[in-house]
This record gives C-alpha cells, structure tokens and sequence, in this order.
C-alpha cells in the first residue's frame, strides 16, 4: 500500500463510517423532491414530448445529488481535519501534492457515484428504466463528480472555518445546482436566464447526463462534456497549484 | 542515509509571522544519538523550527536537513527519517487507535506493520484500547497514541513538541522511560519542554532560544557549570555582622541565604562572622540547577 492508497482508505473509510449520514441521508433527501415535485407536477408539465415530467426529473435528481455530496465529502473532511488539526497526519507523511489531490478526488467521485446508484435505485419504481446511451452516463457521472469533488477541496483548503464553507456551499454551490435545470428546461426561461444558464457548468452536466437517459437534451453532449472536462481541468490545475505550494496549509 | 551528516542540520533559518520575527538566523546541529533539549519561552520559536523540520511551515530563509536530507527539496526522505509528535493533541474522531495506527503506517507506504505496531502500542500501554475510537481516549491516551503514530515509520530522528504538558506524573514517567529506551537504541531526540527539570535529566545537550535568537546551546553539564551564580544557606548563632546584612536573604526557618559569584566571598562573609564573634551552626551549598541558568541567561540576553 503506498501513501496515496493508504489516503484513499482513509477518505473512504471515513465517509463509509457514517453511511447513514454520507450515504443514506442524501437519498432519502431526493426521494422526497422526487415525491413532493412529481406529486406536483406530474399531470402539468411536459419538457419533452413523449417523456413524463418524473422521467424528466429522475436524472437530475441523480446527477444533483451526486455533484452535492461529491462536492460534500473533499470539501468536509478537509475542512474538518484542518479545524480539528488532525490535518498533520497528512501532511507530516511523504505524500506529495499529486497523492495528496488524487486520493481526496476519487473518494469524493466514489461517494458521488455511490449515491448516484442510491438515488437512481430508489427512482426505480417510478420512471422507466432505461439507459440508452450509458458510455455518455459514465462519461458524465466521472466528470461531474470530478470537477464537484475538486471544487470541494478548492474550498475545504480556502475555507479557514465552519461557516465560511457552509457560505461557500450555500451561496455558490447550491444556487448553481438549483439554477442548473433540474427541475425544469432552461428552455422555459426567458431570454436573459436562459443566456446565464449557459455560464453554470452544473446545467451542461445535468443536461448531458439527462440525455444519457432520455437521449433528449437541450445542448448537444458532447459540446456539454467538454465544458464540463474543460471546467474539470481548470478548477484541479488551480487545487494543484494551490497544494503545490502550500497555500493554508503549510505556513 | 548518509553517516557523516548530523541527524538534524540547520543554517540561518529566518521565518517572520506577519508582524514577529519567530526565527531570526538560527543555525544548530544535532548528531546521531544525541538526546537534545530545546528550551524557551513562550514564543521563542522553538515550534516555528520543529515546524520547518517537519515541513508544516516554510522557512523565509536559510535551510533545514534531517539525516541530511532537505526539507524543502528531499521531502520524502526527509519526511520519512522524522517522526513528530505535535503539541496539541489532536486525532482523528472517525477512526480506532489500531486503524489511526495502520492508516499513518500507510501514509509511508508500509503494509504489513502489524507486528511493530503491536510493539509500540504494548509499550505505550496502548493494546488494551486498540479497538476504541480515538474519541473514546482518555487526555494522556491520546497522547501516547500520537506518540505511537510518530513513531510507526521507525524514523531514525524523533521530535518531541512538549509531549509533557498537561500530562500525570505516571504518563511522565512511563513515557521518558520509553523515549530514553528509544535514544538507547539509536534513535536521536530533540525535545522542547517546560519542564527543566525533565532537560536536565534527560539532555545531553541543550540550546536555549529567545525572540528567535539562539542565547546559547552547550551540554547540560556546562550549562550547569556556567551559571556565574552560587548560593549558600546558612544557619547563625547570633546576628550577622552588620557590613553584611544588606547581602544576606533572611529564610522563613531563621536561615539566611547567600547568593555569590566567586567563593572567596563565601570565605569573607565567614571570616566577618568569626571576627564578629558569631557562629555558623548550619551551612548548606545549593548546586544552580537549569532553572537558574535558564532565567540567567533569559535575563543577560
């Protein structure tokens, strides 16, 4: 086992600790939007034709849940190991900044993807399921999960306390997911809203890993992976830099 | 590893915090084996050095080396000849002392440690509570147990960040005892301590900082000699002489203390006492132990 193996355990360990929290919380969370909106809206809304509003919602559902608690688990511990100070574990080892980014990344996919097939079983008894294109699914779910668990540990290293991180997450985070298309088109928008939609690289991973399911969508997919891997590469090249030299976390 | 390198080399190591200059130019060597004190108050930069030796903080200037290994530039093989237990006691609330102990064997890259961390964790007494979460620990447990982790790599050097500090006398004891058995061994050890006593009966040898400046780094035995200070009780039959009164400290038994730099003055105030037709019923030489010295020189520099 090498250091960054050892890191990913650890990572993973951690969150499969407390799965009810990590795991089981976030499905419960989507099952009740599922509930609530399609109870709502079900018999009023048509986005595309021929597709019910709940098989419409079911992917972004998924897709939603598994960006917030990718973005959850980096973002988390790190923030939690720097106030606690148990942070020095890891940073007195010879782990270097690559191990270091590598290991806190793909727990964070893992724990996106393991709620992602949480929310998707759960949905099962109430949309259809297919998957027509799942190399586009796969292709979404990793990057998506990707750039969210970067940005977490962008802002678990920024973050210096509790509140700033829950600011973090609560006025960029959220509203990015929220505003994204999850819950509708961005097609129903006006104009200008439409227009911003288009900065969030949250709507290109919901509407592509929509299309997975419903080979419909608003953008093209492979136009949408590319923002996404495009935003994916930028966000970990500054997380990297930000490792490399230390930035709040050696002095 | 190279032997001919000390176990811990520092040069002009210059580190400011926003408005303190922690360390201003502090240049040391440690040789394999030494047990080597580091003292200091509050502030003198004592954590800010083991801090860069760890590679937790990054020096402004000057550079730091580990079993000649550079800190900055051979990481790695710096980091894996040092082991650092921290000053707060911090642990991982999510994990068990055997999985803490296992996961930071890891972080080296050892698998299969089983057997040296059943070793270490019996000698900390630490194998009873192996399946309790950190959490669980008691204060001194947790301690040991971050003892424990510093040392699941076998790092030929150890740093020691106060481990003392608010610990019992038991958990004192039993862990110098474990610490020495380790520099026995081969292990070299640099300890910071606000307890002198504990530098004076372990340290071999001894530097002292102030405001980030070393004030003076010798052995024990000569920091002990150095003190300009000596000091004697006596016990009188009758008054003091009086040209001397202003010299002597009454003591609360009826004694009198003595301070003095050369004995000869000690002979002086005897032959006053004789001439004045007093007795010395009770004479007593108190040896300078390092807290004298520590304060001299704290107050001389």
């Amino acid at each position: 086992m090498n250091g960054f193996l050892a890191l990913l355990y650890k990572e993973l360990l951690r969150f499969w600790k407390v799965a009810v929290q990590t795991v089981v919380a976030p499905v419960v969370t989507a099952l009740l939007y599922l509930l609530i909106f399609s109870h709502v809206l079900e018999s009023h809304i048509e986005v595309y034709p021929g597709v019910s509003y709940t098989q419409f919602l079911v992917p972004g559902l998924v897709m939603m849940s598994m960006l917030q608690n990718a973005f959850s688990n980096s973002s988390s511990s790190l923030i939690q190991s720097k106030i606690t100070g148990n942070i020095v574990f890891v940073l007195l080892p010879p782990l270097s900044y690559l191990q270091f980014f590598g290991a806190y990344l793909i727990a964070a996919i893992v724990r996106g993807l393991v709620v992602g097939l949480g929310v998707w079983l759960v949905t099962l008894g109430f949309s259809t399921p297919t998957v027509p294109h799942p190399g586009w699914l796969l292709a979404f779910s990793l990057l998506a999960c990707g750039l969210m668990g970067a940005v977490g540990i962008l802002a678990g290293i920024w973050a210096e306390k509790f509140d700033q991180l829950a600011a973090f997450q609560n006025f960029l985070i959220l509203p990015l997911t929220f505003l994204s298309g999850v819950f509708y088109s961005i097609h129903s928008l006006p104009a200008f809203w439409q227009a911003v939609s288009h900065w969030n690289p949250v709507f290109y991973m919901i509407d592509g890993f929509r299309y997975a399911f419903l080979g419909q969508s608003d953008i093209a997919p492979g136009f949408g992976l590319l923002v996404v891997a495009g935003s994916f590469v930028a966000i970990s090249a500054l997380s990297l830099l930000m490792l490399k030299s230390g930035y709040k976390l050696r002095h | 590893m190279n032997p001919n390198h000390p176990a811990i080399s520092v040069r002009d190591l210059c580190k400011r915090f926003r408005t303190t200059q922690a360390l201003d130019g502090v240049s040391l060597d440690i040789q394999p084996g030494e047990f080597f004190g580091l003292l200091g108050p509050n502030g003198a930069g004592k954590t800010t050095l083991i801090s860069i030796l760890a590679g937790l903080t990054r020096a402004d200037a000057g550079r730091a080396a580990i079993m000649g290994h550079d800190v900055v530039r051979d990481y790695r093989q710096a980091r894996r000849a040092l082991g650092v237990v921290p000053q707060e006691l911090v642990y991982d609330p999510f994990f068990n002392v055997r999985e803490t102990l296992r996961i930071q064997s890891g972080y080296f890259g050892l698998r299969h440690n089983d057997g040296w961390i059943d070793e270490i964790m019996h000698h900390l007494d630490l194998t009873p509570h192996a399946a309790k979460n950190t959490q669980s620990l008691s204060g001194g447990m947790k301690r040991r147990l971050l003892v424990a982790q510093a040392l699941v790599h076998k790092p030929p050097v150890i740093v020691l960040d106060e481990p003392t500090a608010g610990v019992d006398v038991d958990l004192r004891r039993s862990l110098w005892e474990f610490i020495s058995r380790l520099n026995r061994e081969g292990h070299t050890i640099l300890l910071t301590t606000h307890y002198l006593e504990e530098a004076e009966a372990l340290c071999g040898r001894i530097a002292m900082l102030k405001a980030g400046r070393i004030v003076a780094c010798d052995t024990t035995r000569n920091l002990l000699q150095r003190t300009s200070e000596h000091c004697a009780a006596l016990r009188l039959a009758g008054a003091p002489p009086a040209g001397w009164l202003e010299r002597l400290q009454a003591l609360p038994d009826g004694g009198w203390r003595f301070s003095f730099s050369e004995y000869n003055e000690l002979e002086s105030l005897l032959a006053g006492v004789r001439s004045a037709g007093g007795r010395v019923t009770e004479m007593q030489l108190l040896e300078a132990d390092l807290e004298d010295v520590f304060t001299d020189i704290m107050k001389r520099t």
